[in-house]
Parts: C-alpha cells; structure tokens; sequence
C-alpha cells in the first residue's frame, strides 16, 4: 500500500496550511517580541 | 446515531492510497489548541480586575487565587493521561479527540459562566478540571497513532506533535490579547467573551484533526520499509500490557529520567524573566526579559522537533545522555556567563538547555516505544507524565525557595542564583545514572502473540 499518492496532494496542503499558517503567524509575532532583548 | 458511528473505531481505518502526512497535521489540530494553557498567563492581570475595571477593587480575585487555575489544569492533565491512557488507547482515536475537544471547550465555557457570575470555582472546575482532563487525553491521543504510521521516523512524528503543545501558546497568546482588546469596554474586561470565543475556535480547529485522522490498516507499512525481524538491543519489537510496564524497572528508570530533565527546565522556565534581569541588572529590562523569555519558548518549541528527530539517528538512550550531559555542562556554567557579563553567552546557554527540555517532553514517548512496543505506548506515555506533575511542583519550588534562601542571607540578587545552577546540574547528573541503568525489557513481561490479537 502506497502512503503518498496522487490526489493528496490537495489535502496535504490544506492540512498543513490549515495549522501551518496559524503557527508561523504566532512564532513571528514571538520573533518580533524576542528581538527587543537584542535592542 | 450517525456522529457515535463517525466515532468508531472501525470507520477510521485509513483506505488504500491514503497520505501518512496527514497524520501530523491531524495530531497538530489538537496539540496547537492544548497548547493554549503555556498562554494562560494573559488573563491573569485582567481577572485582577473584573470589577474594578481600571484597577483591582476589594472584591476582585487575588493573583494568588488565579494560579491554582494553571496549577489545576496541569495536574489534571497528568491525572487524566495517568487514568484514561487505557481508555484512549482501546476506546478509539477520534472518540478521544472528540472528547478532548467537549473537555477543552467545555472547561472555557464552564469558566466564562464562571467570570460572568465571578465564581471562581467555576472557573477551577471549568479550565482546571474539565479543561485538564481535555489536556491530558489531547495530549496522550495522537501518540501511538504517529508511531504506528510512522515505524521509520517515531521521535520525529511525535517531535512534530509534541511541538505543536509547545507552540500553542505562540498563537494563543497574541490571539487572546486581540479578543480581549475587542470585547473590552470603559465599563466591562471581556475575559468571558474571551472565554467564549476561543471555546468555539478551539473545538472547531480540535474536530478538524478528529476528522482528518485515521489509523493505518491491520499490517500496512510505509512503502520500502522493512521491520527487523527481531529485536535489536534497545527497541523491542514485542509489546508490553500497560499495568505490566509499571512492573518494569525501565518504566521507573524512565520515569526519573524525564522528571529529572523536566525538574531541571520548568524551574527556571518560570523564573526566565527575573533571573535575566537580576544576573544582568540595568543591562536586561523588563521589556528585553520578555523577549528572552519568548526566545527561550522558541528554543522550547524547536527542541521538541530537533531532538526527537535526532533521536530516530543517535537512539533515544544516547539523545538523553547528551541531554543530561551537554546540561550539566550548561547549567554550571550560566553563573560564570553572569560573572564575565555575557549576556549573548547567557541566552545561548538558556537556549540550549531549554531546546533540551522541550526535546526530553517530545523523545519520550519514542523511548516508550522503543522499551515497550506500540501496542500501549500511549497509555504507558499517559502514566508516564505523572513524572511532569512532579517536576510542576519540585522545579519551581527549589528554583524559588534556593533563591530566596541565599537572599535572605545575604547573597547579592545577581548571584543568587549560583546555587540554583549547581543543584540543577547536579539532578541532571543523577538523571545520567537512571538513563545509563535502562536496559531491555526482560520477556517475561512480554505479552503472548494471543493476548496482543485479542486487545486490537
């Protein structure tokens, strides 16, 4: 049995965009906070 | 009837053809939202301040009272991993995702009734009971599903997990901040609307995963993989009963090791913002220390993917060695960083060290794994973090009580934290010891080929 296949690439994108994109968001607003200690 | 049969276990067999990768994302819904409760601390101040708006009034909760909350939450998190591991390893994946989705909204809805009567034992019955119990079986559930679907790479499908609970409190903190900001009025805090709204948010983003998640068929492997055909020293290809694994020395031995590692990160975790500022007085504010303290959750964050991953190269008995280790080697010398002023040192010391505590939360259940077979490793993980509720308490007590011990006598706050450093380092050294003991588990707590047919 194959575990990548054609036809989930469309789920697999929605998947990790669906908890990618609130994650990346949250870790650049702790970035943007954390860069104070250098200033 | 239909949503109990969209529960079953059977309905989530996954069908032929069907991507791996899903899983993490499906595991990271739920973690991501779990995660929320590193954030808890944003509320505190305007829970302060319920009635008297602008500053707290006589009638308004105490900080003190507020605590237990957190404190409440995380120890029903161990309670409930501890009690219904069992129950979430036989009952079924998405029953117990969905069920960690009703206890976490239902604890944020239970404690908005909670702020809007302000009650607060509503508020320690909602988050810090119901929502405890939506944290311990959030946590444990997608463990024995990522290392089925992932029997090549186990740390690092439980690292991506495990980094989503380190993570969560990098979007629940802005987002709370923001909501709170929208349903705040000159007359009104909008905590309970607050509440309310991340209940709502919180259990639609937990369903997503619940959906999305499926187990892999009866004997499916990943294509080109090809298990040992026996055990090799360290990972057994047997499987242990959970109550059996409490019989093992290995399960104690492990146990030490993450509450030894965990002891040694979650004291000075707390304590980040205030020890920067004192070991460095006048060159670390307060506004820098919280950037070192969200540098650090980073590090946290990160630690958790890397070393698990790392794990799956080294073997987890050698990624603790180094954990323990490099640690010791850390923690003994953040004092002489505070002597020659090096702050850049300092934060690298601190960096390291706590993507070695985020790293020792998330290798663990690979460990598990790897003593103790797949069939249970979840449940075994759940009775496992009983070990974090104990750091919980002995890590910031002996961090705080050592501090204030050398204050009161005499010790300048920037090196009153010397002390500290050493004892930590020396608990490290001894979690060295209980790693370096853990040998295979004897067969005799193996279980038959029938009775491991029968409990499928």
């Amino acid at each position: 049995m194959a575990n990548g296949t054609s036809g989930n690439g469309l789920k697999l994108v929605l998947a990790w965009g669906f908890v990618g994109i609130p994650l990346v968001w949250g870790v650049v607003q702790t970035v943007v906070n954390a860069l104070k200690l250098f200033q | 009837m239909s949503v109990l049969s969209f529960l079953e276990k059977d309905r989530i067999v996954a069908p032929a053809g069907f991507s791996r990768w899903l899983i993490p994302p499906a595991a990271l819904c739920v973690h991501l939202c779990i995660g929320q409760a590193y954030a808890f601390s944003v509320f505190n101040l305007p829970m302060t301040k319920l009635i008297g708006i602008a500053q707290s009034a006589p009638d308004d909760w105490k900080l003190t009272e507020l605590g237990w909350i957190f404190s409440l939450g995380i120890f029903f998190l161990g309670v409930s991993a501890a009690l219904l591991g069992r129950w979430v390893e036989e009952g079924g994946l998405r029953k117990a995702m969905f069920t960690a989705a009703l206890c976490w909204a239902g604890g944020f809805v239970l404690s908005a009734i909670g702020v809007y009567l302000h009650n607060i034992w509503l508020i320690y019955l909602g988050y810090g009971i119901l929502g405890g119990f939506g944290l311990g079986i959030g946590y444990i559930s997608p463990v024995s599903t990522l290392i089925k679907w992932f029997p090549d790479r186990p740390g690092m499908a439980t690292g991506m997990a495990i980094m989503g609970f380190g993570g969560g409190a990098f979007i629940a903190s802005p987002l709370s901040v923001w909501l709170m900001a929208k349903f705040t009025t000159a007359t009104h805090v909008g905590v309970a609307e607050t509440f309310l709204a991340l209940g709502a948010i919180y259990f639609c983003f937990m369903m997503v995963g619940a959906a999305i998640v499926r187990v892999p068929a009866p004997g499916w492997k990943p294509e080109g993989y090809v298990p040992p055909a026996q055990s090799k020293k360290l990972v057994t290809n047997q499987n242990v009963y959970v109550y059996q694994a409490l019989k093992t020395p290995q399960f104690w031995l492990i146990w030490w090791v993450l509450c030894l590692n965990v002891t040694a990160g979650i004291g000075v975790l707390g304590q980040a913002s205030a020890m920067s500022q004192e070991m460095f007085p006048g060159r670390v504010t307060a506004v820098a220390a919280s950037g070192f303290v969200g540098l650090m959750s980073l590090f946290n964050m990160g630690g958790r993917f890397f070393w698990a991953s790392m794990s799956d190269f080294l073997g987890r008995k050698n990624t603790y060695f180094v954990f323990f280790a490099l640690g010791t080697l850390l923690y003994a010398a953040v004092p002489y960083t505070g002597e020659i002023g090096s702050v850049v040192l300092f934060v690298l010391a601190y960096g390291v060290i706590f993507s070695m505590y985020g790293g020792g939360f998330a290798t663990v259940p690979a460990y598990l794994r790897d003593m103790f077979g797949t069939r249970y490793v979840g449940a075994i993980h759940g009775l496992l973090l009983t070990a974090w509720s104990m750091a919980g308490i002995f890590g910031p007590v002996l961090v705080n009580y050592i501090r204030e011990y050398n204050v009161a006598h005499g010790v300048a706050k920037a090196q009153a934290y010397n002390v500290t450093m050493y004892v930590m380092a020396v608990l490290l050294v001894v979690g060295f010891v209980c790693n370096y003991f853990i040998r295979a588990v004897d067969e005799r707590h193996h279980m038959k080929a029938q009775e491991a047919e029968a409990t499928v």
